[in-house]
């Protein structure tokens, strides 16, 4: 068979119009999927009558939605329904795992957040606490360091007493003779004004001659009051007045808070 | 390969494919009904039906016997004919004379909105009176060949080839 010749015999418009017997049908179906050109044929006889007859509809169409609702009810009697149900089932099922598996992770993303800025929050405690804990070291160390000094058979002790311009004040010396060392004990001294220093003396007695062991400029920072000076004198007694920032050169007995002398005068 | 995939879903039941096939045929399915009807609320009402009635009898449909176009325009014109036939229609005395589509074409005010609308009216205007005859009995009115060639007076062999030029006319100014 000529294909060419059966393209033009005119006989697939008639196919397409619905104007052919079954056999012949048959015969064209076969011949489409034999030869893709008669296929292409068919398309475009169709093509072209759609767009012809496109053209007389009035309006467009009604929407599918409307025929949809017809098809609705019609579909009572349809035994495929269960089918489509099933469908319907798997497909919600896999939605919902979907959306499972999505909030699961968002969950478990915003617990991991959680849990790093919990051990950031530790990390820093815990360095805080390794200061602290450096800084008791330290002020341990430094109170039994104290406690041995005190302790010490060679250490002078010398009670400072109250004087008159602050009678109830008090503290101690202790002389660590052989390093030319004194520990100062000044817990019982009040805060010194604002502008104001205590100063140290080392005296001796006959005649009496002060010498300055320097001020004490760090008072209000000193937690347990314990000062360490340098004394190379031969002291016979310790005083402390009150100075003016930055001291004095004799001490103003006006201000002398504390005075005592060595046990041995 | 796209259409036969659509047709055989439908076959299933796949409403998402008759949705396809709706949109793809139901304008021409309108067109072709109003030609008969030559009413927009009948012609609309009988198209419904004739989806309606397709997706019930899909199954009846084989694509050996003919394509699934041809299988909806075999459908729309017995219902539109059904339709013209029945006693509310015969009523309404409808003006159903001689009238061809290209009239309607020729009447149509809003064909200007339409796509393809300048290749029709040159089709339509350069078509031969036995062009628009026999378009219009074997597409339009579903006659067959032998019917075609009585009511044209014409032998069964000239209506087949005159056709084939007729649709190549109209293929060259459409497609």
């Amino acid at each position: 068979m000529n294909i060419n010749e059966y393209i033009q015999s005119g006989i697939l418009e008639l196919y397409v119009a619905g104007q052919l017997s079954e056999k012949e049908n048959k015969e064209v179906y076969d011949l489409m999927l034999k030869h893709p050109e008669v296929l292409q044929e068919v398309l475009q006889i169709e093509a072209a009558f759609i767009k012809l007859s496109n053209s007389i509809a009035p309006e467009q169409p009604v929407a599918y939605s409307t025929i949809k609702a017809h098809l609705r009810n019609s579909n009572d009697k349809v035994i495929q329904l269960p089918k489509e149900k099933n469908r319907n089932w798997f497909t919600y099922t896999g939605w919902a795992a979907a959306v499972i598996v999505g909030a699961g992770l968002l969950w478990t993303l915003n617990q991991k957040q959680q849990l790093e800025t919990e051990v950031t929050t530790i990390n820093t405690e815990k360095e805080f606490l390794e200061i602290q804990i450096e800084d008791s070291k330290s002020k341990l160390a430094e109170t039994k360091n104290l406690l041995n000094v005190i302790r010490d058979r060679n250490i002078i002790k010398v009670p400072l007493e109250g004087q008159a311009a602050y009678p109830d004040a008090y503290a101690t010396v202790y002389w660590d003779e052989n390093n030319d060392q004194i520990y100062l004990d000044l817990q019982g001294l009040p805060e010194p004004p604002e502008g104001k220093v205590y100063q140290v003396w080392s005296l001796l007695l006959d005649p009496l001659t002060p010498t300055s062991l320097g001020t004490i400029d760090d008072f209000m920072q000193d937690d347990n009051k314990i000062f360490k000076l340098d004394n190379a004198n031969k002291s016979q007694a310790f005083g402390i007045t009150l100075e003016p920032a930055g001291g004095s050169q004799s001490p103003t007995l006006e201000q002398l808070y504390t005075l005592g002398a060595l046990a041995s005068n | 390969m796209q259409l036969e995939y659509l047709v055989s879903q439908f076959q299933k039941k796949d409403e998402k494919a008759f949705e396809k096939l709706y949109n793809m045929y139901s304008q021409s399915m309108h067109g072709v009904i109003y030609n008969i009807v030559r009413d927009n609320e009948i012609a609309e009402e009988v198209m419904q039906d004739v989806f309606i009635k397709a997706w019930e009898k899909a199954d009846s449909y084989n694509s050996s016997k003919g394509r699934f176009f041809t299988w909806l325009l075999n459908i729309s014109r017995n219902a539109a004919i059904d339709k013209t036939r029945s006693k509310a229609f015969k009523k309404s005395s409808k003006n159903l004379n001689s009238d061809y589509f290209v009239d309607i074409i020729h009447s149509s005010d809003n064909l200007g909105s339409k796509t393809d609308a300048i290749g029709i009216k040159k089709f339509v205007d350069k078509l031969a009176e036995k062009c628009v005859k026999i378009i219009e009995l074997l597409y339009f009115k579903g006659y067959t060949q032998k019917e075609a060639s009585e009511e044209l007076d014409m032998p069964i062999g000239t209506i087949k080839t005159r056709n084939r030029n007729c649709i190549q006319e109209l293929r060259d100014s459409v497609l």
